[in-house]
């Protein structure tokens, strides 16, 4: 160094993909409530009308044909939770080093993701939708598909946590955690579209 | 002693060998060298500021005589608008910061690397690719109102990656300053520009993706019809992104750059230092009013004077409050100190004026009782803010010019730009701000007419415009000579006050052989003789 400064001590462990996964978990979570707040701005300005008897005010916005899957929808929150549940099981053995647990924790995780994305995917074949019949339908698409995109990280994020746990890689905790933390995002994203697309509606 | 990071794929070359052409651009193309991708940053965002100055020029010539064809055709209009707009915004303003913060961050925190280089410099080349997308896009009839179905999907591309870039950007430089800095350098001991830099980059990361979900929607609407938003989708549902308050995110780092530079120009150390951390901090409160995507406009004379009061000043007045505390103890250590005014300080304290002049016009635009929603001052408030960010930018880049290229730049000569940019701002604003009084409709190039001279504020505007692009021409041709022709520079040439200075001139690839334990905001004025610091 040009000017001498005092001389530093070893560094404490820090925590990049951890914190970067915070911040790619926020951006996620924004992504997430535009879709759903452009949802709900949607679904507030669509047009209403008297019903045949005249004593209801029908809203125009989801098509009367429409019918959601709830128990497809509903198994799928509880997939996202045992997810959670697998993801943490990771995090606590990859803290004590035991290697096999943490592996399998992992390898679940990558399977209850694979489950969510299933059911997804199944939601849509039981809908049977038309994309562009209706702003319903259209919007639908958008933010469900959002979260598949979300579900298809995550199981990227999965697979390589798996692989290096398999590899051997007994200090790779930060990685274990970032991989619980970002399944933890996709989880609460999941249950706010939940509770907008399919129990609100 | 030990380092704290192996730099990732750094490129290097054995000394004494030169490059062939084709290798020195290979080497700068993949180089995950934080310093060349924030220089590759910094250089195409200058060679964008003359996008919007030269179509600045032509608008405000083309307002001269609304009531006539002019050279502009009428079917261009939005697109020209929506180009000025965006490269103002995305092609000027964020760029041009994040890539100073890519570039001088780790130096300042003591690091030898930005955290995750190749995230970096993927989010450069994403940034730029989509620029260049939506720029081709526009031209080609794509964009809000464009006829070119194919274009408006390209356009729509190149919105995305270009805010997927910025996004990526600010996750590497956020995580920089969360992780990687000296040992000893608490959060409140990072230098003021790291600060905003810091804030900045959290700031873009929650308000930018709400735009990114908004290009999705329009997209699948363009696609698909079925939300219905029509031709003029993008334009209503995606204006937010360009105009106010998004934009004070970004420039919050340019008051980073003046209370960066106002102290070690007054030789002494900042007074008041958590004040203006606080100041800074608080102009990105901006991002609620962002994500909310609403104008919340204060109305005195109804019922809902208090209703409209509180979003109002928590929108609005908390970004303002924080300029003007920012700018005020800045100067500050103006007073405490013995300032030797130089060109780089001159473009950052009137690049931060002009900024100010901004954010109190977006203040004085949503009192409703003005009448100023949908005028042309709100474009005045963008001008002002960007040509404002763009002076302080050429001062930050100034003022590390030593530790980038390893040349300083000449001092009268960036006081003359200083002096020409400020009159190039002021006469590319003001005039539509007193326009915007008489109603000028804002991104309207004709087919409007008001009582007062039309001719004169908008030749003024375009002046002003014209006055901008010549001196970004000049500071590109100073910075090139500097570079190629200019003396050596010092390690320290300022009596800097923070790591950065205490490394050569210019920095070497990994920045530090050794790491530097940290005591004080200051740590390199800690280390220096008494003599060197002002007595207040």
């Amino acid at each position: 160094m040009s000017i001498a400064l005092p001389a530093a001590p070893a560094p404490a462990p820090r925590r990049q993909v951890l914190i970067a996964t915070v911040l790619a978990s926020a951006a996620g979570s924004m992504v997430m409530a535009g879709l759903l707040a452009t949802w709900l701005k949607f679904r507030a300005a669509a047009p209403t009308r008297p019903s045949s008897d005249g004593l209801v005010i029908i809203k125009d916005w989801m098509p009367k044909s429409v019918v959601i899957p709830e128990v497809v929808t509903n198994l799928t929150l509880f997939a996202f939770v045992i997810l959670c549940v697998m993801a943490q099981w990771a995090v606590y053995s990859a803290k004590r080093a035991q290697s096999t647990h943490r592996s399998l924790a992992i390898g679940t995780t990558f399977l209850m993701g694979l489950a969510a994305l299933n059911s997804q995917i199944a939601v849509w074949n039981q809908m049977k939708l038309e994309l562009a019949k209706s702003a319903y339908n259209t919007m639908f698409y958008t933010v469900t598909g959002a979260m598949v995109v979300f579900i298809a990280v995550g199981l990227a994020f999965s697979a390589v946590a798996f692989f290096r746990s398999v590899g051997g890689r007994d200090d790779d905790k930060q990685v274990v955690t970032s991989h619980a933390l970002y399944w933890y995002f996709c989880t609460a994203a999941y249950v706010a579209m939940w509770f907008v697309v399919y129990v609100q509606k | 002693m030990t380092t704290i990071d192996a730099h990732v794929g750094a490129s290097t070359q054995a000394k004494g060998t030169s490059p062939s052409f084709v290798a020195a651009i290979g080497n700068w193309v993949t180089s995950s060298d934080h310093k060349k991708i924030g220089k590759i940053f910094i250089g195409c965002s200058l060679l964008f500021a003359l996008s919007p100055s030269i179509l600045g020029a032509l608008f405000g010539f083309e307002r001269m005589t609304p009531g006539s064809t002019g050279i502009v055709g009428a079917g261009a209009v939005t697109q020209l608008v929506s180009l000025y707009h965006f490269d103002l915004v995305f092609g000027v303003l964020a760029p041009l910061f994040i890539g100073l913060a890519i570039a001088v961050v780790p130096m300042q925190v003591g690091a030898r690397s930005i955290a995750f280089p190749r995230l970096a410099q993927y989010s450069l080349w994403a940034w730029l690719f989509g620029s260049a997308l939506v720029a081709a896009s526009l031209i080609a009839n794509g964009g809000p109102g464009g006829g070119s179905s194919n274009m408006v999907d390209l356009y729509f591309l190149g919105l995305g990656l270009t805010i997927v870039g910025l996004v990526a950007a600010s996750i590497s430089i956020a995580t920089t300053v969360l992780t990687a800095r000296a040992p000893g350098m608490a959060l409140d001991y990072v230098p003021p520009f790291t600060w905003a830099a810091l804030v900045g980059s959290i700031a873009t990361i929650v308000s930018l993706p709400v735009a990114l979900s908004t290009i999705i929607y329009v997209y699948v609407d363009h696609t698909h019809a079925a939300l219905a938003l029509g031709g003029k989708g993008i334009e209503t549902t995606l204006s937010w992104a360009f105009s106010q308050p998004q934009t004070f995110v970004f420039v919050v780092m340019a008051l980073g750059v003046l209370a960066e530079i106002a102290p070690i120009t007054a030789r002494v150390r900042q007074p008041l230092r958590p004040i203006v951390l606080t100041g800074i901090a608080l102009i990105t409160t901006a991002v609620l009013g962002a994500v909310t995507q609403s104008q919340h406009l204060v109305d005195f004379s109804g019922s809902n004077a208090v209703k409209t009061f509180v979003p109002f000043i928590v929108f609005n007045g908390l970004p303002l409050l924080g300029v003007l505390i920012t700018v005020a103890v800045s100067m500050l250590s103006l007073k405490e100190g013995k300032p030797a005014v130089n060109g780089q300080f001159a473009l950052a304290v009137l690049g931060a004026l002009m900024i100010l002049v901004g954010v109190a016009g977006n203040f004085l635009q949503n009192v409703k009782a003005t009448n100023l929603s949908g005028t042309v001052f709100a474009e005045a408030v963008t001008v002002y803010l960007v040509y404002g960010g763009l002076l302080a930018a050429m001062g930050a880049i100034a003022h590390w010019a030593p530790k980038l290229w390893g040349r300083t730049l000449p001092t009268q000569k960036l006081l003359g730009l200083a002096a020409l940019g400020v009159i190039g701002t002021i006469a590319a604003a003001f005039p539509l701000y007193i326009a915007g009084f008489s109603d000028q409709p804002a991104n309207a190039l004709g087919s409007f007419t008001y009582d007062g001279p039309i001719a004169l504020w908008n030749a003024l505007s375009g002046i002003g415009h014209a006055l901008i692009a010549l001196v970004v021409i000049a500071f590109i041709g100073l910075l090139i000579d500097a570079v190629r022709n200019g003396a050596q520079a010092t390690d320290d040439p300022w009596n800097g006050h923070t790591l950065e200075w205490a490394i050569p001139s210019p920095a070497p690839v990994n920045n530090f052989a050794e790491l530097a334990q940290v005591g004080s905001p200051e740590p390199v004025l800690d280390a220096k003789p008494a003599s060197q610091e002002a007595s207040a």
